[in-house]
């Protein structure tokens, strides 16, 4: 298992590469240099000054020692100042960052909570119209844009103010119970589609596994149904449903950042938007560099509990 | 005649009514609207829905009829989602077929771009490339489409591997055919069913990527209607005009459930080894 997660650590740093190489380009292609866009319109400056700034914006040198530069500092924690303060961007991201990834999380949560029990519960009563229901609530699930569920959400509880409370923001930390019940709803306009997805593999998956010789032994063995279903059953079925959720980690991510700009969050989302009106491109770029890591990271994670709860893919690689 | 397969699949088929409707819709909406779908009233501002002034889903904050611009939009959505997919597919098809044909140092380096453009999460990647490209129609198109390169280059590629070593390429080649013949004559089209449902699939999320877009301004620009925007603009007004937040969404979900379950009921009829999954 050590050798197998060594191995996926070590296959992230070309593709980290690759991203921030994408990354730095891309932005390299916007009309316009980092300079020109500090200075405006309404700034007027004397060519010593001129030359000064180029030489601090470093703009007298060639791009791929400006992109060795970039990297080198990223590598240290270092991602730029804004163009608009002048400071320094990690500090900024890293305070909206926990929000835009308790969201996430919260509604992978949800998501599971709601979708594997229905799924295992559909599971039971094997029928044509089960199929078609869980079918489409699946296919539903994948279609419902999740800031129109935000929104809906926001108009249907808007009367249950008491409830939730709708105020400014407070972190985990401060106040874990009002955190929590502020974020449910966003959470929970974030995972519900993905919920019906989550309950369409598992029902999938556990028909097709409680259909095997080794289900009707353990049946014939006169076990409790009960601990067929979760000891046996639920072991197998749920690899598939692992896969899925890793694939759409992403999706929920995504969904985090819209929905935050219904519920007027202040994370990433709200972040990214101020960067992108504002053409302030070292933050951009370090909120893209930051996500995409973490999301590689998380995909090597689903990888690895995958690992784990598959024995087979770890015998697979050894014998290799 | 027999009926194609395809339409004895119930959820295709109620997939390709939805999809059907509303190509009527946009044709319809060419030529006919109820109102005119850019002119503001301001003495009709955020009217209810009702059958006496003729704004069946009402008005929004500048008195526009909401039902005009839902219909206005739906061309905007379709044309964007269609042409942001055929431009994601026939670039990572040309990239798959390409890693997949000619295997060995072309095939890594290939897989590793696409690795790399899967690293991002999709709906960021789309924001940031907005972000570089600058807010307008056909960005958006670019956006959306560049998120699929990978998805369809990883499917083109599988395919064509799996069918690259089977009987019938090795009697093509003995008989004197060159690589592209093989390749369009008979790997291309034999690839076809996993690709087809990606297509489908990728008309739904497009709809999603863009509206999403919109949302946050990113996308179409006001005044151009779009689902999206529309809801943006419903944000301020929800409260007490809920209809101009519900109808456009409603439009969006029911176009993307067509697409979802035209792509998953072309599984069924195309793809042999899902035939079981439900």
């Amino acid at each position: 298992m050590g050798r197998y997660v060594a191995k996926r650590l070590l296959s992230l740093i070309p593709v980290l590469f690759g991203v921030s190489l994408i990354i730095f380009f891309l932005v390299r292609m916007i009309p316009g240099t980092a300079l020109e866009m500090y200075m405006g319109t309404q700034v007027e400056a004397t060519p010593e000054q001129m030359e000064e700034l180029t030489r601090l914006f470093g703009e007298d040198k060639p791009v791929f020692i400006l992109y060795t530069e970039w990297l080198g500092d990223i590598v240290q924690g270092d991602f730029g100042c804004s163009l608009r303060t002048g400071r320094p961007v990690l500090p900024d991201i890293m305070a909206r960052l926990p929000l835009s990834m308790e969201l996430t999380f919260f509604s992978l949560f949800l998501a599971l909570v709601i979708g594997v029990p229905l799924g295992i519960a559909s599971s039971l009563h094997q029928n044509t119209f089960g199929d078609f229901l869980s079918r489409v609530t699946g296919l539903l699930g994948l279609s419902l844009p999740q800031f129109w569920l935000a929104a809906l959400m926001v108009m249907a509880f808007s009367g249950f103010r008491g409830w939730i409370p709708m105020g400014n923001y407070v972190s985990l930390f401060e106040d874990p119970v009002r955190n929590l019940k502020m974020l449910f709803l966003p959470s929970l306009s974030i995972g519900i589609g993905f919920a019906a997805v989550v309950m369409r593999y598992t029902r999938n998956s556990m028909l097709e596994v409680l259909q095997q010789d080794y289900i009707r032994t353990a049946k014939a063995k006169g076990l409790k149904q009960r601990s067929v279903i979760y000891t046996h059953a639920l072991k197998n079925a749920i690899l598939p449903v692992i896969t899925v959720t890793g694939f759409n980690v992403g999706y929920l991510l995504g969904g985090a950042i819209v929905v935050e700009e219904v519920f007027a969050l202040p994370g990433m989302g709200r972040l990214s938007l101020y960067a992108i009106y504002q053409r302030d491109y070292p933050i951009i770029q370090a909120i893209v560099m930051i996500i995409a890591t973490i999301f590689v990271v998380v995909n090597l994670i689903t990888d690895i509990i995958y690992a784990l709860a598959d024995p087979r893919i770890r015998l697979d690689d050894t014998a290799r | 005649m027999e009926k194609p397969r395809i339409l004895k699949n119930g959820i295709a088929v109620t997939g390709l009514v939805i999809i059907l409707f509303y190509i009527i819709m946009i044709i319809v909406s060419v030529f006919w609207l109820p109102f005119d779908s850019s002119a503001m009233d301001v003495k009709h501002v955020l009217e209810s829905p009702s059958f006496k002034t003729g704004h069946l889903f009402g008005t929004d904050e500048f008195g526009r009829d909401v039902l005009s611009r839902i219909m206005k939009g739906s061309s905007v959505s379709l044309i964007i989602s269609i042409s942001a997919t055929a431009f994601g597919a026939l670039i990572g098809i040309l990239m798959g077929i390409w890693a997949g044909f000619l295997g060995g140092r072309w095939d890594n380096f290939i897989m590793r771009i696409a690795d790399i453009m899967f690293s991002f999460p999709s709906l960021l990647l789309a924001i940031f490339i907005m972000a570089v490209l600058g807010e307008n129609t056909y960005n958006v198109i670019i956006a959306v489409g560049i998120v699929y390169i990978p998805q369809f280059a990883r499917i083109s590629r599988g395919a064509i591997i799996s069918l690259k070593s089977n009987e019938f390429v090795r009697a093509a080649r003995s008989n004197g055919a060159g690589d592209s013949y093989i390749l369009f004559r008979h790997l291309l089209p034999n690839s076809m069913p996993p690709i087809i449902v990606q297509i489908s699939l990728s008309l739904s999320v497009a709809i999603l990527l863009e509206s999403s877009l919109s949302f946050l301004g990113l996308g179409i620009q006001p005044p151009e209607p779009s689902w999206g925007n529309m809801l943006s603009g419903a944000r301020k007004v929800m409260m007490i005009a809920p209809w101009t937040a519900i109808y456009p969404g409603l439009a969006i979900v029911t176009l993307v459930l067509g697409f979802n379950l035209l792509g998953d009921g072309l599984r069924d009829v195309l793809d042999p080894r899902l035939r079981n999954v439900r």
